[in-house]
């Protein structure tokens, strides 16, 4: 077509826009009048005009006329002028136009031709177009050459993927029964013809994996014989030495529709396949062209995708991973991005997440030296996918340090990662405190709202961290330039915790108070709102500066304030405090209580932001944590005042005890070392290790064991152990190690339980309950605070008990957990540690009032005496830090024979208390002890001595 | 596969191929962002890269860019081979195929691209099949044409 060559080079030959334009309006005129005028064209010359009108098109003109013409083209029985004319139909008509219904009827036409040249145009057509009015009218035609015996092979292709843009537009369409025969396709001589039916199936698949089941070991070993032929077998579908790559990835990814094959004949040739690929990746390049590896290496990372999908084969995981760790430090930047990509997903596998940690270092230099943002992004994906408990410190501490100099594009999701993490991770809310902190400080503008509520809303639920919040906020509140993110978080916290930090005189209330102060005009209204709240919570907490932060709340400037809002809190806040009494003040202005659990809204967030890059895992993250406070705190980011009843602060401190050491279930002085596994951890919060006897007895498969009492073996014995000690280890088996913590004070006791997962995998289900048999439920009260029912793999989770003795008891509450791991379901039933003399409060005493008080209990009934035989050491120290950890005293220079023990002590019931007297009398020759215990209460002296019996 | 575009380095588009249905204006700003995403890339960087809910793989041969959007759980290095083989058909029908072939013969380019990629999949890996394809396309059309002297001169 000469014409339209000449003038595509008028076209290149215009120097300007404006007289390229000149040229084609004088072109379309042209094509108009010839389109117009009443000599009828021939096929040549309509075909010339229409592929002109098409250039200009493609240029980026408009054309609003010449679809008829090119309609006209179709019927034609030339083959080029209806190829022009198809071309023209699928770039330039549009789906919804009026000639749509004479084009499919051309289609139609075409397709029962009989004539292939002329079918496949009209395939290419529908294929190009696949509007939803061709899918409906063209149902049946199309499928029905996809089986035809008599169909040539290209034109199967074809029709092969025409069908699967059908089903794409219009999913839900039937197209007979000719679907069953389809995957039969995947055996055909014909390469193409599979490497298109493969395509097809895998959309059929996707609908309905059930009906098209058998193509797995079609698949399979198809598979097989594309991998293990040599790569002259395939002659032209071998691609720079790699014997049909496209095939071999359509197939990898068909089967990432199926879990792994059930049939072992069949797993075991897709397991020897996988292999090669990856024996084929340490085989030295047959050929240095970039063709040859990426064709390579692209089977080989479909093949690890289809590994991580099956996610069953711990050998072939890790296999992978080494693969892509050598990836990591490819020269090709193309294949350190793909390998940070797959290495995320396998981090996700149990199998293969140790493994991936090991590449930790390199994955962080990535961050720190790759050139291109995209794959410094994949690096950032990556190390949050890795991050567990045990690295977590040095991988929040390496994107805190990279956020300085990140892009911008990146820093938003990285602040979200990072408190994630942060959050997730933290065995040390201090540190929680100072990496959010930190964020603030590196990346304010991009510490979202959800990010700063979120610290709040942990910090008001955790009192073991609210000092030292408000230290640190007060510290980062001195900076000359703070971000106005950390005077919202500052003003919240140290209006709530001001108080805890205002015995220091550097930050005495008055300064406190003027530190905030000196940020409030700087601020935008929303923020000076929160520190107006924050200063009427001063005016609770100090009263001593009352008269200074009135006058700042009666200012003309806040009084008059022309923000509503401002104005309306000056004065309200104003009038309460000089108002109301400082009860009702102290009710009003109370702090506010615990915020309910929820799902992380920084999570919601992040997954918003970037669906993709949620992996599994994280998703079921933050349960175990408090979450955020969206309704609690107002929309506008301000605090509310909350009035809440007195009782609400009380429960939670019921002894006045210090249990800071037991909320923070790991010393931040030996959560150092990175290389530490979780059950090393667990065991450090214990501060020994573990004792070899416990648990010695309980192994795999045994955990649902029951002794003849009902009990999980061992229970007992274990339950023993705390007759003479507070802390230590309660069970433990292979999934699960049960640590305790005890506090006791007369008659209240609070125990903490501390659950760790020693797998890598979830507990689903986790539950607890108590039960008293007998009559124990009227004896003692025993409160506990509900666990989350999920449980992460390596998480340690808290549970407080607080324990009530109503009056003496022998019997130990029963603890009962449940919980489903790896599918199966886990029950234990276990003895909780405690026991009467758990009650008993040490009494010193003199010789005298000793046997005054011995002698006074010589009632039979008020003495028990047993005789036994040495079961351990009878070693005095050992035997005195016993009789100290059961809980009574060790009263020196009472017995006349120095080596008896004698012991006093008071049992705190809730409205009694009872006496005890002991003396223990080792005889080290024959190895045995007279113990006798008096007791005011004969069942008191019967319950003590059969448990110190049992520890010597 | 969801498109598939070429551009000079001057950003003029030379081919567009949608697997998608879009509208021209839809189609237009698509173009505009990548073209411009795409030029402003430094030789030496990744050549995949996340854009809304897709991935593009590009390619730069001479002065020309290949570029191509895929689904996320499509094969980047793959994509480029699909690049790489669309070349290697136009490289040979055309003889070192240059882009000023691409603009003279835009049609072809097209004809090539239909019987090697259809509805965005790979239809036909062997080169040797869609060049035998094509030959046979061009046979018929030396039939058919009736090589006139009135053919239009260069002013039809």
């Amino acid at each position: 077509m000469r014409g339209l060559a000449v003038f595509i080079s008028d076209i290149r030959n215009c120097k300007s826009k404006e007289a390229e334009i000149k040229r084609i309006n004088k072109e379309l005129a042209n094509i108009r009048s010839k389109f117009k005028g009443d000599k009828t064209l021939d096929g040549y010359q309509k075909k010339k005009y229409v592929c002109k009108l098409l250039f200009i098109f493609l240029l980026g003109h408009d054309i609003d006329f010449g679809h008829m013409e090119a309609v006209n083209l179709l019927s034609s029985n030339k083959y080029t002028e209806k190829q022009i004319g198809y071309l023209f139909i699928s770039v330039l008509i549009s789906a919804s136009s009026d000639l749509m219904k004479l084009v499919i009827q051309c289609i139609r036409n075409d397709l029962v031709s009989r004539n292939p040249i002329h079918i496949t145009l009209a395939l290419q057509c529908v294929a190009n177009i696949g509007s939803r009015e061709m899918a409906e009218s063209l149902s049946i035609d199309i499928p029905s050459l996809l089986v035809s015996g008599d169909t040539i092979d290209s034109v199967k292709q074809s029709a092969a993927l025409t069908l699967l843009r059908l089903l794409r537009t219009a999913p839900e369409l039937q197209m007979g029964e000719w679907t069953s025969r389809i995957i039969h396709l995947l055996n055909d001589q014909h390469m193409g013809v599979v490497t298109s039916a493969a395509s097809l199936i895998e959309a059929l698949v996707k609908k309905n994996p059930e009906e098209y089941k058998g193509c797995v070991s079609l698949a399979v070993s198809r598979l097989s014989r594309i991998v293990t032929s040599s790569y002259t077998d395939l002659q032209d579908y071998t691609y720079y030495f790699v014997p049909a790559p496209w095939l071999s990835v359509k197939l990898l990814r068909l089967l990432q529709n199926y879990p792994p094959p059930e049939d072992p004949s069949v797993r075991t040739r897709l397991t020897e396949c996988l292999e090669t690929i990856l024996n084929k990746a340490q085989e030295p390049p047959k050929s240095k062209k970039v063709q040859h590896s990426n064709a390579k290496n692209a089977v080989l990372f479909e093949a690890i995708n289809l590994i991580i999908h099956m996610d069953s084969d711990p050998n072939l995981l890790v296999r992978a991973c080494n693969q892509l760790g050598q990836f990591l430090q490819h020269k090709e930047t193309n294949l350190r991005y793909l390998a940070l990509e797959s290495m995320c997903l396998l981090a996700t596998s149990e199998f293969s997440h140790e493994a991936v940690k090991k590449h930790q270092d390199t994955v962080i230099t990535a961050l720190k030296t790759e050139r291109d943002v995209s794959v410094r992004q994949r690096a950032v994906d990556l190390l949050y996918a890795m991050c567990d408990r045990t690295n977590a410190e040095e991988i929040v501490g390496e994107m805190l340090e990279y956020l300085e100099t990140a892009d911008y594009s990146i820093r938003e999701e990285m602040v979200l990662k990072v408190a994630i993490l942060a959050e997730k991770y933290a065995v040390d809310y201090t540190w929680y405190v100072d990496v959010i902190l930190n964020l603030i400080r590196i990346a304010g503008d991009y510490v979202s709202e959800e990010v700063w509520y979120r610290v709040i809303q942990i910090v008001i639920n955790r009192d073991d961290v609210q000092g030292y919040a408000a230290k640190t906020v007060f510290e980062a509140l001195q900076a000359p330039a703070c971000h106005e993110n950390m005077v919202k978080v500052g003003g919240y916290i140290l209006g709530e915790f001001g108080n805890l930090i205002a015995g220091d005189p550097r930050s005495s209330p008055i300064v406190q108070f003027q530190l905030l102060h000196s940020k409030y005009h700087l601020c935008s209204p929303s923020t000076r709102g929160l520190l107006l709240s924050t200063y009427i919570k001063f005016i609770n907490l100090f009263p001593e500066i009352k008269p200074q932060i009135q006058e700042i709340l009666g200012s003309k400037n806040n009084m008059r304030n022309p923000d509503v809002e401002l104005q309306q809190r000056s004065i309200e806040y104003l009038q309460l405090s000089s108002k109301a009494t400082a009860d009702v003040l102290a009710t009003v202005l109370e702090e506010m209580p615990p915020f309910p659990e929820r799902e992380s809204s920084i999570l919601a967030k992040l997954k918003k932001k970037k669906p993709s890059s949620v992996a599994e895992t994280a998703i079921e993250t933050t349960k175990e944590h408090k979450a955020m406070p969206a309704a609690q705190i107002n929309s506008d980011g301000q605090p509310t005042l909350q009035i809440s009843s007195p009782s609400s602060a009380g429960s939670a401190d019921l002894l006045g005890l210090d249990i800071g050491g037991m909320s923070a279930p790991v010393d931040s002085s030996s959560s150092g070392g990175g290389g530490q596994s979780a059950s090393d951890l667990l065991v450090d919060i214990l501060g020994g290790p573990v004792p070899g006897g416990i648990g010695g007895g309980v192994g795999v498969g045994t955990t649902n064991g029951l002794d003849s009492s009902g009990l999980t073996v061992g229970a007992e014995e274990n339950f023993l152990k705390f007759i003479t000690k507070l802390n230590g280890v309660l069970y433990e088996n292979d999934l699960l190690q049960i640590g305790v913590k005890a506090e006791y004070r007369q008659n209240l006791g609070r125990v903490g339980l501390f659950y760790g997962n020693k797998t890598s995998f979830q507990f689903t289900q986790f539950t607890t309950s108590i039960s008293c048999p007998g009559q124990l439920s009227t004896q003692i009260n025993v409160t506990e605070k509900p666990v989350d029912t999920v449980m992460e793999g390596g998480a340690q989770v808290q549970q407080m008990y607080n324990i009530e003795c109503i009056s003496e008891f022998t019997e130990a509450p029963i603890l009962n957990i449940s919980f489903i791991s790896s599918g199966s379901n886990q029950k234990l039933h276990l003895k909780l540690p405690v026991s009467i003399n758990r009650f008993m409060e040490a009494t010193e005493m003199n010789a005298d009032s000793f046997f005054t008080r011995w002698k006074a209990l010589s009632q039979p009934e008020q003495e028990c005496q047993k005789i036994f035989k040495a079961t351990s050491s009878q070693d005095t120290e050992l035997t005195k830090a016993k009789i100290l950890g059961f809980g009574s005293s060790v009263l020196e220079g009472i017995d006349p024979n120095p080596d008896n023990f004698v012991s006093a002590g008071v049992i705190h019931t809730r409205n009694q208390q009872t006496g005890v007297l002991i003396r223990l009398e080792p005889n080290k020759q024959v190895e045995m002890y007279r113990l006798t215990v008096r007791s005011t209460k004969g069942s008191v002296a019967q319950t003590i001595c059969e448990f110190l019996e049992t520890q010597f | 596969m969801q498109f598939m575009l070429l551009f000079s380095r001057q950003g003029k588009l030379r081919l567009q191929k949608w697997f998608v249905a879009h509208t021209d204006k839809v189609k237009k700003k698509i173009t505009r962002e990548l073209v411009t995403l795409v030029l402003g890339r430094k030789p030496k960087m990744c050549s995949f890269l996340e854009w809304k809910d897709l991935k593009v793989v590009y390619k730069r041969y001479a002065s020309l860019y290949f570029c191509c959007a895929i689904e996320p759980e499509d094969n980047e290095l793959l994509t480029l081979e699909i690049i790489h083989r669309y070349v290697e058909l136009l490289d040979k029908y055309f003889g070192s195929v240059c882009e000023l072939d691409i603009i003279f013969n835009f049609e072809k380019a097209y004809f090539m691209l239909d019987e090697f990629l259809l509805g965005g999949e790979v239809q036909e890996t062997s080169k040797k099949n869609v060049l035998k394809a094509i030959a046979a396309q061009d046979l018929l059309q030396e039939e058919e044409t009736p090589q006139g002297f009135f053919d239009d001169h260069g002013l039809g």
